[in-house]
């Protein structure tokens, strides 16, 4: 299994950023979220979120949200998400799971972690879990031995971004702009400031999510950020190709055009 | 202190009655209900809403502004009415209505959205953004963004704007956008989610004028508080009218915020037993309804937690009521504070029991309410039976039913 650390270590020692790839499971298909997940590992990324489908992704624009319904069409339970992080995780690409705070609670947060951890996943990302919250999973989480991960954004203050960071581990999630997810025309000119801000308080690595989709967005953010998050524009790949193997293909071209964005 | 004399608002009447878990704690939670869990990005602008908030509650300049436009728009105090033809029906209990639906655009929705539309004001922001389900809470919100000079977007599910589409053209006519929300069940839920979208996008300029009692703090108690008149005019009047207070009080519960405000002045009256009546649509049994309270579980919904419809493993379930406004499958925290204390007692009524009540006040009253407000009505009936005629009760008519014509035209092929 490959930790986060190891992740940012091996980048930092090749003198570039980390490139992490998201992909909700069951989309767009339960196989194949797992088969184009594998091809963004072969073409580049060094880490893979996959998202767990929620009926009610209220911090996801149009892209992530007819991903999400397909999936959740397709079926997608709690045990698929789990055994698409083992299928992703046999890749060498650190594997984490992105989900809503709801569907850990339902499930139960030490049987979610404890699950996570055996499918050899390595941490979660919780958009709407606060800190004022999170006391539960934190603890779930470290006895698990899974990372947490929080997001930051350009409206918080120093004093949010203090407590975000505090309780994060792995990284800290910086959102380069305000809005849903997406890919933009140009990444938030708010981004770098954030970085900037957080790195006052955490020596953790900081990456950039939110508006990524292309080699020259990734190179832009790589120059002052420790990882460059991209997902939206992985699955506008898979919506846009005829068929499974043209998603695959294109979804490896966009894989390739990111990581030497991330190298440049 | 008369009801037409002197301000008819005070800061007592936005507070909180000084009983157990009455306001919430530092982290917005009515016991383990509430909270927030919502994106990161929007906890300044929440943090923003409840400093204002608690610097307006207490300022005389505000309350001043508030009570006036209560008073001189929306049209407050609101009556109580005695329907005595109706209540024949319930057992021969004395049944008295609120009158929201006398209210300036029909329902108790328009009681918060002043309050909100003035705090926008306080926060320098220019736009307001809501949700809405049968669309008073949107033609409540449209109007005041036209009195204040507000840009104003509703958010509203594509199957809502169907079955109120008189709500929309007023809307329009109010000169708001309307956005029909066509993912997911299409109705409340689904205009929540995409009016949270709107705000993480544009929360610099805009103020989310949320519409119930639920959603993350502040929320539950700015809209209970702003609501929070209607019980308490409705206690000073059924004790002016009856010389007692009532034996029980009804409400319909969507969200809650009709319920919470008629509510709150009674919690401390022991004597006063709370019924809050919830949407069984075509029956528990059938599982279409909107059944929160009485057959939902406990989780996170619209960044509260809160009883919620969901499945095993959190995902939520679409609810059915043939009442846009209590077509929701979330409640407000205060509610499940309230369920779990035992202080309030929930209960479903199915449409068939709604539509029933609400052609029996039309003819035996020449009242046409809500379908929500119907819901109530129902409850008064069935609780009337079982309390007997010697009970006063106290029912919140929360709107009026001109916008369900459509609906009454199918239903009784009128
Ligand atoms: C007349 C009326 N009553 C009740 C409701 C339900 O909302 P709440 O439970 O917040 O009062 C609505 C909502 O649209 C309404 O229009």
């Amino acid at each position: 299994m490959t930790t986060l650390q190891t992740v940012f270590a091996k980048a930092r020692a090749e003198n570039r950023a980390a490139l992490v790839g998201y992909l909700p499971a069951g989309f767009p298909t339960k196989d194949g979220a797992v088969a184009a997940a594998t091809a963004m590992v072969e073409a580049g990324c060094d880490v893979i979120e996959i998202g767990l489908p929620y009926s009610d992704p209220l911090m996801d624009g149009p892209t992530i949200q007819d991903a999400v319904h397909r999936s959740l069409t397709n079926g997608t339970r709690i045990g698929d998400v789990m055994r698409t992080v083992e299928g992703v995780a046999k890749t060498g690409a650190a594997t984490l799971v992105m989900t809503y705070w709801n569907p850990i609670d339902r499930y139960g947060p030490a049987r979610f972690a404890r699950d996570l951890a055996n499918a050899g996943g390595v941490g979660t990302i919780t958009p709407d879990l606060t800190p004022e919250e999170s006391g539960v999973w934190l603890q779930e989480s470290k006895d698990a031995g899974i990372d947490t991960v929080f997001l930051v954004a350009p409206s918080s203050t120093e004093d949010r971004i203090g407590k975000v960071a505090k309780i994060c581990t792995g990284f800290v999630y910086a959102a380069s702009l305000m809005g849903v997810t997406g890919a933009r025309e140009s990444v938030g000119s708010a981004a770098e400031g954030l970085v900037a801000r957080t790195r006052r308080h955490t020596s953790l690595p900081v990456c950039v999510g939110l508006g990524v989709g292309t080699g020259a967005q990734a190179a832009e953010v790589a120059a002052y950020a420790d990882g460059v998050i991209v997902g939206s524009a992985f699955i506008r790949r898979l919506l846009d190709a005829p068929d499974e193997a043209a998603g695959l293909a294109s979804v490896r071209e966009l894989a390739a055009e990111l990581a030497a964005g991330v190298r440049r | 202190m008369s009801l037409t004399e002197g301000p008819i608002l005070t800061a007592a009447d936005l507070a909180g009655n000084g009983v157990y878990g009455d306001d919430p704690d530092g982290n917005g939670k009515f016991g383990v209900f509430g909270g927030r869990f919502v994106p990161e990005a929007l906890i300044p602008a929440l943090d923003e809403v409840a400093a204002e908030y608690e610097k307006a509650k207490t300022d005389e300049e505000f309350l001043r502004e508030f009570d006036h436009l209560l008073r001189t728009y929306a049209g407050r105090p609101t009556t109580l009415t005695e329907v005595p033809r109706f209540a024949a029906h319930a057992g021969g209990a004395r049944i008295v209505l609120k009158r929201e639906d006398l209210t300036h655009t029909g329902a108790h929705k328009i009681n918060n959205v002043l309050g909100q539309a003035l705090l926008t004001r306080r926060l320098g922001k220019t736009r307001v953004i809501a949700e809405t389900g049968a669309g008073q809470h949107g033609v409540a919100t449209a109007t005041a963004a036209a009195l204040l000079g507000l840009e104003c977007v509703i958010y509203m599910g594509a199957v809502d704007c169907e079955r109120q589409a008189l709500n929309v053209a007023r809307m329009k006519l109010l000169g708001a956008t309307v956005v029909p929300v066509t993912n997911g069940s299409q109705t409340l839920k689904d205009a929540i989610n995409e009016a949270f979208r709107d705000w993480v996008t544009n929360v610099d300029r805009t103020h989310y004028l949320f519409g119930t009692v639920a959603g993350p703090h502040p929320f539950p108690e700015i809209v209970r508080d702003f609501a929070r008149i209607i019980g308490v005019e409705a206690r000073r009047q059924i004790l002016e009218l009856t010389g007692r207070l009532p034996d029980a009080v009804c409400a319909a519960v969507g969200g809650g915020s009709n319920a919470i405000g008629i509510f709150h002045a009674f919690i401390g009256d022991e004597g006063v037993r709370l019924y809050g009546y919830e949407a069984a649509g075509r029956g528990l049994e059938s599982g279409e309804h909107a059944l929160t309270l009485t057959a939902g579980s406990v989780g996170v919904l619209h960044g509260s937690r809160t009883y919620v419809l969901q499945d095993e493993e959190g995902q939520t379930i679409e609810s059915h009521s043939i009442s846009a406004g209590l077509d929701y499958p979330g409640v407000g925290p205060e509610h499940a504070w309230l369920k779990d204390s035992g202080r309030a007692v929930y209960e479903g009524i199915t449409d068939a029991e709604a539509m029933e009540a609400f052609a029996l006040l039309a003819r035996t009253e020449g009242i046409i309410p809500a379908i929500e407000s119907s819901h109530a009505l129902a409850g008064a009936l069935k609780l009337g039976r079982e309390l007997g005629p010697e009970a006063t009760i106290l029912v919140n008519l929360s709107g009026r039913g001109d916008k369900d014509m459509g609906t009454a035209m199918k239903y009784f092929d009128l």
